[in-house]
């Protein structure tokens, strides 16, 4: 990890620039735990890439809150590749070795432009490796097209289907829909993965239990998992186990950090979450301050056998409310 | 324009008649009435055990004290001018301080007007004490003058109230920063009224280490400057974002380990960082570290207080900030190096060790475009009836010539 800092520090000057300012000696091996981190909304307020130009091949954006610019992440063919490697061997121990019928509960539009990409389509594309065949469960206005999975289902019944999509969209345009129109479907061989943050969900009231028997309710699925990941750290995502946890993947780490110092927070004490990633080569995303608030809850001793730190997500860092006459919160003048 | 204010709550009057409000007469600046209601708003706060709670609401109910309402009204009358209240005031209250809209209505009530009182959306208790001190003063017929020319009001932002309170009213004030007056804005006033708006500032500090080297009392100052930033979560337009050192390079660098030192201890006890504000920290001075040449860290021990020294000093140093206590630092030559920063943004200017006589001339020669304030640390947020360069009184009042 400490060379992959070395690495941006002498290729991306604008990350030179900030090591700079806060005393980073290059030549020094740094341990996981003292690595320089940057804060994701950086990638929101500049471009930030550590390779020439001309070896970038993709570019990804995360979609901004209103009126805010999203991330831009720049990727060569070498860590293009690397995310695909590491996402297909995380995904692997969920979904097995093989290749299966996949149905994305999503509307094929989210793929119309590949070389902008937003988070919805960079985690459709990058998941749908894992489909033999693949189906759109929305059409471009969002309706739910149940000829086409039905039928779907039905020609594929004697194989484990696997099903993608945001954690909303599925709640919203699956769930709801399939509940209005008193259809039940057999999915009970299935497997779901889903992402995206449970902000909207929250707002509902939904819990991730709640989430869970839903589905079960509507399509007798039995197998879903939530998983937390970033564009700005597209691959290396972390899953969530059988015992409702997220883990770490290999190419990754977790540190919970206090708000106070940015010191280390204690198992079961809530704080910021810090990621790093072994996969970020041509941009400076190895080791980042997400905005995101969590609780590591033990690491090698999850019930599920999986090794590694395994935590919790409670959700987006408040927007405190700050005093002051000037314009945080203009949006409810 | 249609008269629906159906979803407009009234905090005072609970019963309106808007016709007869519409055709009430403005009245003279710093009238006996209004001196009286102030006076007994002021008895009437402090007799509240609610408003003892509030430092804010005490602060307030000293400002509207019968001698302090005087020291005001002698310096506007000494010239035989008549002047008048313009007529209907629309203040439009910023949504996150609490008593802001009070201040904003002594202005109007002074200033000779009747008066519509939008107060903030979020419900602030300090908001409820001063209106139902308000409420039992007008059932004193004494007060009937000025309570029938009050109106005090609530309603979210997609009521269609402020097009109806804006097509009636003389002047519209409007608090609350930028994007919130280009809002405000859409909704037209009539042809002869006119905006008094407060957008946003951009505020600084000058310690001169000279003097400071030689204070006995470090944690007053260091107290004082708290006040003027973390007591708003430096969010306040006037809250000092800059800090520029003046004197020798030696007590520059003795005065700042002092006044940080100082600083901090009163941060560690009274202040509470937001996680947000760590992050939005962090986010600023890497930044600021990219944009800049030569912007470093110092050392300090936590999140609560980021010290960031300047080699030089940007022009577009404003575009610098972040709230929370993030102070960008520059020991500069002499105050005539400012004149490269101040732009029209800057709003006041907080000052220690520096002589009257030389701020006259700073103002003069130097700070030509911005600056509107320049008061001794410990001081930037206290309300004086003129406020980013307005002088209110003249401003919400019409001159009535005779030859």
């Amino acid at each position: 990890m400490s060379s992959l800092s070395e690495h941006h520090y002498k290729n991306c000057p604008e990350y030179k620039k900030m090591m700079d300012a806060i005393g980073y000696t290059p030549a020094k091996k740094y341990d996981c735990t003292e690595l320089p981190f940057l804060p994701v909304r950086l990638f929101k307020m500049m471009d930030l890439y550590s390779v020439e130009k001309g070896e970038i091949v993709k570019t990804m954006t995360s979609s901004g809150t209103t009126g805010q610019l999203g991330s831009r992440i720049f990727l060569d063919r070498e860590t293009s590749s690397n995310q695909t490697k590491a996402l297909t061997k995380i995904v692997s121990s969920f979904i097995g070795k093989q290749r299966v019928p996949m149905i994305i509960i999503d509307s094929p539009e989210v793929l119309k432009n590949r070389n902008l990409l937003s988070a919805r389509g960079v985690g459709i594309l990058g998941f749908s490796i894992f489909g033999s065949k693949r189906i759109f469960a929305l059409n471009e206005l969002m309706e739910l097209n149940i000829d086409l999975i039905e039928d779907f289902i039905d020609k594929n019944k004697n194989e484990r289907i696997f099903l993608f999509g945001f954690t909303f969209m599925i709640w919203q345009h699956f769930y709801k829909e399939l509940v209005k129109k008193g259809i039940k479907l057999d999915l009970s061989n299935s497997v779901l993965i889903h992402g995206g943050g449970w902000k909207k969900l929250a707002n509902e009231s939904v819990s991730p239990e709640e989430f869970k028997n839903k589905l079960n309710e509507v399509c007798g699925i039995t197998s879903v998992h939530d998983y937390y990941g970033m564009v700005e750290q597209t691959g290396s995502i972390y899953m969530e186990c059988e015992c409702g946890h997220l883990h770490t993947p290999v190419f990754s780490d977790v540190i919970i950090r206090r708000a106070k110092d940015f010191s280390i927070a204690d198992i079961g004490e809530k704080g910021i979450i810090q990621v790093l990633s072994v996969l970020p080569h041509s941009y400076p995303g190895h080791s980042l301050l997400t905005e995101d608030e969590g609780t590591l809850l033990g690491e090698d001793n999850c019930p599920c056998g999986r090794i590694g730190k395994y935590f919790e997500i409670i959700g987006r860092l408040k927007n405190a409310e700050i005093r002051g006459c000037s314009d945080v919160y203009a949006e409810r003048y | 324009m249609q008269k629906d204010i159906s979803d407009v709550e009234f905090l005072f009057p609970i019963q309106l008649d808007i016709d007869n409000f519409l055709n009430l007469t403005p009245f003279e600046p710093f009238s006996e009435n209004a001196i009286e209601f102030l006076n007994d708003l002021s008895v009437e706060l402090n007799k509240d055990v609610d408003s003892r709670k509030y430092g804010e609401i005490a602060a307030f109910a000293f400002f509207c004290r019968k001698a302090n309402i005087f020291s005001f009204k002698k310096k506007y009358l000494n010239n035989q001018t008549i002047r008048l209240g313009r007529g209907i005031v629309f203040h439009i209250a910023p949504s996150n301080v609490a008593v802001n809209f009070a201040y904003s209505l002594i202005c109007g009530l002074l200033s000779g007007n009747l008066n519509i009182v939008r107060v903030p959306s979020k419900e602030f208790e300090q908001v409820s004490v001063i209106c139902s001190a308000i409420y039992r003063l007008s059932l004193n017929k004494k007060h009937k003058f000025i309570s029938e020319r009050l109106l005090l009001v609530r309603y979210d932002r997609q009521s269609s109230a402020t097009a109806f309170f804006s097509s009636v009213c003389d002047v519209r004030i409007i608090w609350g920063g930028d994007s919130t007056i280009e809002q405000i804005r859409k909704s037209i006033i009539p042809p002869r009224s006119f905006d008094v708006t407060f957008a946003d500032r951009y505020s600084l500090c000058v310690i001169n280490a000279d003097v400071f080297i030689n204070e006995t009392s470090p944690e007053k100052i260091a107290l004082a400057f708290y006040n003027d930033t973390y007591l708003f979560d430096q969010n306040a337009c006037s809250s000092p974002h800059l800090v520029i050192w003046l004197g020798s390079d030696i007590n520059v660098e003795k005065s700042q380990e002092i006044f940080w030192t100082n600083l901090y201890d009163v941060v560690k006890v009274k202040y509470n960082i937001q996680p947000v504000t760590a992050v939005d920290k962090l986010t600023s001075f890497f930044n600021q570290a990219v944009k800049l040449e030569k912007a470093s860290k110092v050392d300090m021990p936590d999140n609560s207080l980021w010290r960031v020294q300047l080699k030089h000093l940007p022009q577009n140093i404003d575009d610098y900030r972040c709230s929370g206590g993030y102070f960008s630092e520059y020991h500069a030559e002499s105050l005539t190096e400012l004149s490269k920063i101040i732009n029209r943004k800057y709003q006041t200017l907080a000052y220690y060790g520096i002589e009257k006589s030389e701020l006259i001339l700073f103002v003069k020669e130097v700070a030509l475009t911005g600056i509107d304030r320049i008061v001794p640390i410990g001081r930037t947020s206290d309300f004086s009836l003129t406020w980013d360069g307005f002088d209110l009184i003249s401003t919400l009042s019409r001159i009535c010539e005779i030859l």
